[in-house]
């Protein structure tokens, strides 16, 4: 692949982080998995490359929990190899797979306090006592708390009790940390600083990292390249801006991001697309319909520009402020609904019921097949 | 404002103040007069006023100790047949087969409605059937030995089929509290094998499960009278009714004995479950 996003592994000088020969990477080859008459995984393939971190991002249900759970090896594929650096590890069992985790729900061990639950892993391996509380010490330090070691879990807040287990999962030094939506428990405040705790330690730390999650907010912030999964299978894997402005097909581009559908129609003899009076190119491969089509066009609320003008063809439904914009809602003659970003200085004239007239840059458009 | 946010909180606490002391009087009454008559009429000897002659005479009583120490021996037993039996397929189930788990709440559920009467009477026909049956085959010995009169042995697997529904609500409570799938799988991910993970991650949340299932066995053990008397055996309980009939006050005597030991070991588990184990590696201040 020879996407501009391949700085992202930690280079080995930049602020002393670890030489990402320590970091493994991790394939995941043709995974699938049923249950029942379900199919969670439907022919996963992802590569995560050495010292980055992935985001998996899908609606639930799409597989993204199964696949972090077969790497952690309480899942085991139908069919399909997990490698580590190349190593077939499908069938390792999860407490020999060197992956440290952090789960969901609060999943501290209620009778240790957190030291002690730090040091789990380590008495596990049967490291000494004096190394273990001083290494469990470190790293309560590394995330924070080195003064709440005497807490039980019920003692600490939500927040610190997924500090406390991300202290755990790196006590082995595991090769591949695995986060499964270890913010989605928590407070909106908290789960920001946490977001941005997650980042550093792992940047800091090096190690390659899978992080699910269904917020797109959460995927796009902070990580590397994000995976985007539906129905058991990859869609898209890009690093976070090239996702948002080149979604490769219009599930990615609706999932990620506001998209609107704007009805067009399409003429095949020379790509372009005959949207709100215009003829614009379309970006990517235009969906094979043979001769000209109607197709929606789809479009991010900040690129459509909005203005109010008696004669236009669209009506303001609603808006909402957002603050620095506001987003106004606009029906359009045929009824479609199209959103659109407007600075808040020049909302003023666009109160609902207000006719308007919306326009396109002059840029490729992303196109997909009308939906009824 | 104030005036109309107090009124709601106080009228329900001055209403049911007197009816929850009737209540407790009543449930005090109910429990502690026919106790409170035991214990008078253990210690007011007729014509000599008040001694606790009845008590210290316990000790010395024939069959007083072997038959004690029977039933501590067999409740010891049953706690352990009952929690080895019980434990691993509790979690087993919440882990592997959730589905099975109504399966077993019933079966677990059947010893409360077959009377202990029909249970004891059809051991009694095994054993007497075993024996005649299977006198050329190294298993009439078994028969043998599992009604050894020092410590028989049927006596353990009766009372741990008694036990069941008793210990399985415990344990069910007890990981219903605590996310099982979760904690094995963490302790999973931090190198540690699922027996490990057992040991180290789950077993240690269900102490007080654990403490309330052993508990309630040993309470059923000591007092249970129907199956050991009719199956022959002599413990505690049947001990206690034989006296009786020769030496009433003393009888009563040992009930009460026995009631306090319960109350005392009930509040020492009590205690114990509650209290949280103090860190090895940080210091209480």
């Amino acid at each position: 692949m020879t996407d501009p996003m391949s700085l992202t592994a930690p280079a080995p000088t930049a602020n002393g982080a670890p030489a990402p020969a320590d970091a493994a990477t991790v394939e995941l080859r043709g995974l699938r998995r049923s249950f029942g008459t379900t199919t969670a995984l439907d022919g996963l393939d992802l590569t995560v490359r050495p010292g980055e971190l992935l985001a998996l991002l899908g609606p639930s249900g799409c597989g993204k929990t199964t696949a972090l759970r077969m790497l952690a090896g309480f899942e085991h594929p139908d069919s399909g190899e997990i490698l580590v650096d190349g190593e077939d590890v499908t069938a390792v069992p999860a407490h020999r797979r060197d992956a440290g985790m952090v789960f969901q729900s609060y999943s501290l061990f209620p009778h240790l306090n957190a030291l002690d639950n730090v040091a789990f892993g380590l008495r596990m391996r049967r490291v000494r006592t004096a190394e273990r509380c001083s290494r469990a010490a470190e790293l309560l330090e590394l995330v924070g708390l080195a003064d709440k070691g005497d807490r039980y879990p019920h003692q600490l807040s939500g927040g610190q009790q997924q500090r406390v287990a991300l202290a755990r999962a790196l006590a082995l030094r595991p090769r591949v940390l695995l986060l499964d939506e270890p913010l989605s428990a928590l407070d909106a405040k908290v789960r920001l600083s946490l977001r941005e705790e997650i980042r550093r330690l792992q940047q800091e730390l090096g190690i390659t990292t899978l992080f699910i999650t269904h917020d797109q907010e959460e995927a796009l912030s902070m990580a590397d390249r994000v995976a985007v999964m539906r129905a058991g299978r990859l869609e898209q894997c890009a690093a976070p801006a090239e996702l948002y402005a080149r979604p490769a097909t219009a599930f990615v581009a609706e999932f990620v991001g506001t998209m609107s559908r704007i009805p067009g129609r399409l003429r095949a003899s020379d790509a372009t697309v005959a949207v709100l009076g215009r003829h614009l190119a379309v970006d990517g491969a235009p969906p094979s319909t043979g001769g000209a089509a109607d197709v929606d066009v789809l479009v991010r609320p900040e690129s459509l520009g909005v203005t109010a003008a008696e004669d236009g063809e669209g009506r303001v439904v609603g808006t909402s402020f957002l603050g620095a914009t506001v987003r106004v809602t606009v029906a359009l003659a045929d009824g479609t609904r199209v959103k659109a970003d407007v600075p808040a200085h020049e909302a003023g004239p666009l109160a609902a019921g207000a006719p308007v007239h919306l326009s396109l840059p002059d840029r490729p458009v992303l196109v997909a097949p009308r939906t009824p | 404002m104030a005036r109309l946010t107090a009124r709601p909180a106080a009228r329900p606490g001055r209403a049911t103040t007197p009816w929850r002391a009737l209540v407790l009087t009543a449930a005090a009454l109910y429990f502690l007069v026919p106790l409170a008559a035991s214990v008078v009429f253990t210690v007011d000897v007729p014509g000599q006023g008040l001694n606790l002659d009845a008590y210290t005479r316990i000790l010395d009583t024939e069959g007083f100790l072997p038959s004690l120490l029977l039933s501590l021996g067999l409740a010891a037993a049953t706690i352990a047949v009952v929690l080895l039996l019980m434990v691993p397929a509790t979690v087993a189930l919440r882990l592997g087969a959730p589905k099975l788990r109504p399966v077993v709440e019933i079966v677990c559920s059947l010893p409360l409605v077959v009377p202990p009467i029909a249970f004891v009477a059809g051991i009694g026909t095994v054993l007497k059937w075993g024996p005649e049956h299977l006198s050329r085959t190294p298993l009439f010995q078994t028969f043998v030995a599992v009604q050894n009169p020092d410590f028989p042995l049927v006596l353990v697997l009766a009372h741990a089929v008694m036990a069941l529904p008793f210990v399985h609500r415990a344990l069910d409570a007890g990981l219903r509290a605590i996310d099982v799938r979760t904690l094995v799988e963490a302790a999973r991910s931090c190198g540690a094998s699922l027996p490990h993970a057992l040991l180290r991650a789950v077993l240690p949340n269900l102490r007080g499960a654990l403490l309330s299932a052993s508990f309630l066995t040993f309470a059923l053990v000591l007092g249970e009278f129907t199956t050991a008397q009719l199956l022959g055996f002599r413990p505690f309980a049947v001990w206690i009714v034989n006296i009786s009939g020769s030496q009433a006050q003393m009888s009563v005597a040992v009930s009460v004995m026995s009631l306090l030991v319960t109350w005392l070991l009930l509040l020492f588990l009590a205690g114990l479950g509650g209290r949280r184990t103090p860190s090895s590696t940080t210091d209480r201040k």
